[in-house]
């Protein structure tokens, strides 16, 4: 079945797999091919994912929807980030400054300069 | 003669270098409308599936949500206005501003007041110039727009408009779902002005309206084998619905941002293209005037020189 992981910004990942898996708002749910048409609202957490070629890749979505049919599985969220594409000191250190600002006070990010 | 002439050189130097200066403006904006467009196809796969999903909601439920039903009555209007951060683009913004200005100018005549909500510092100069409540304003992102300013101006939106909804059922007796505890004036419309960009040359000012909703669905009907599959709702269609539904308007505002960035680039690589062809011309006309005024200068002098050599002589001969 074909497997598209999209953000808002780009699409991520797109290609043939065999077996989904990825929490949604009623439980886990694990996709393989001939699945029932399903929309379905996700949880933020990760999405886990085998391709035909036996390989396997993660990512971590901030909630978002699935739909199936036809052998075709969208994984839409806002953002996302990938197994083989993320850093993990990268990943670290952002997390480290999302907490030291909601700790400070936890003001909106500031996007109102150039 | 001489002084004019100093003149005019100093005035060729600062053409030219005001020419440099446009000349690495336009091909800067030429370099980024590429970026913008691939940026804007980037976005293209998610609202593609998000618009299936939403219609394959609206086809096989008929759940009634706030964000897409008709107020009874509406008095109040919220605009979002995309202009640029910076200038030099032409007439960009004020393109968009007066396009906002109609809009505003008609809901006004319906008897409805107008809420502005602005996105660029452009407008907000305008506004806060002409000393105009504005509601909410974004600035810094106008040339590359990111998802998160989209979905911060996708939220205020869905805040004052659910604001404005709750409101009046409050007032027809039934019970308001929360939404309290916002400052922003409930409106029961919002409507969105921003430039499409329909080619290098073609950017126009458009007003769309963005709530309530009205689903459109995707450009080619689906034909008889490709309807819609059946879809199983998790945990229900009202909860799906609820939650694509914000989403929805969040990746139009985003895709509103993404074409007016391309907009505002085309526009500004135009005017300083222009701004460049006219430094060419400008620089042109002096070189010609300091060319003809240092031809003047030599003339004089020489003909000065003669005069002197001929009286020379006719003092010489009349001596002799």
């Amino acid at each position: 079945m074909n497997v598209a992981l999209v953000a808002a910004d780009r699409m991520l990942w797109s290609g043939q797999a065999t077996v989904v898996n990825t929490r949604t708002l009623a439980g886990d749910i694990g996709i393989m091919a001939n699945h029932t048409p399903i929309l379905s609202v996700l949880e933020p957490g990760k999405v886990d994912v085998r391709t035909v070629d036996d390989g396997h890749w993660v990512a971590a979505i901030d909630g978002g929807f699935i739909s199936v049919a036809k052998n075709q599985v969208s994984i839409l969220c806002d953002r996302a980030e990938i197994s083989h594409e993320s850093d993990f000191e990268e990943a670290k250190r952002k997390l480290d400054e999302a907490v030291a600002k909601e700790s400070g006070g936890g003001a909106r990010p500031d996007n109102r300069q150039g | 003669m001489a002084v004019s002439l100093r003149e005019y050189r100093a005035r060729i130097r600062s053409v030219e270098s005001t020419k440099k200066i446009t000349r690495a403006m336009e091909l800067i904006a030429a370099s980024r409308i590429i970026k913008a467009q691939q940026r804007a196809q980037a976005a293209a796969p998610y609202a593609r599936e998000l618009t299936r999903a939403v219609s394959a909601v609206a086809t096989y439920s008929n759940v009634e949500h706030p964000l897409t039903t008709e107020p009874q009555e509406s008095n109040r209007a919220a605009i979002l206005v995309v202009t640029s951060d910076r200038g030099l683009a032409g007439a960009y913004s004020s393109s968009a501003v007066k396009e906002a200005e109609q809009l505003a100018e008609k809901l006004r005549g319906e008897g409805k007041e107008v809420d502005l909500y602005v996105s660029g510092r452009k407008g907000v100069a305008y506004y806060s110039f002409r000393r105009r409540e504005i509601q909410d304003s974004w600035t810094g992102h106008s040339d590359q727009p990111t998802y998160e300013v989209a979905r911060e101006m996708g939220e205020a939106l869905i805040d004052a408009f659910i604001a404005g909804t709750d409101a009046q059922r409050a007032e027809r007796g039934e019970r308001g779902e929360g939404g309290g505890g916002t400052q922003r004036p409930p409106v029961q419309e919002v409507h969105m002005v921003y430039t499409r960009f329909r080619s290098m040359l073609v950017q126009e000012p458009t007003a769309v309206r963005l709530l309530p909703l009205e689903i459109v669905e995707s450009e080619e009907r689906p034909t008889e084998d490709d309807v819609l599959p059946l879809f199983e709702f998790e945990p229900g269609p009202a909860e799906v619905l609820d939650a694509l539904l914000p989403k929805y308007v969040q990746s139009r505002v985003y895709f509103a941002l993404l074409q007016a960035a391309a907009s505002e680039l085309a526009a500004r690589q135009r005017a300083m293209k222009s701004a460049t062809d006219n430094a060419e011309e400008l620089i042109k006309k002096y070189t010609r005037i300091a060319n003809q005024a240092r031809q003047a200068g030599i003339t004089q002098e020489i003909s000065e020189i003669v005069g002197g050599v001929n009286a020379l002589a006719d003092a010489n001969a009349a001596n002799e």
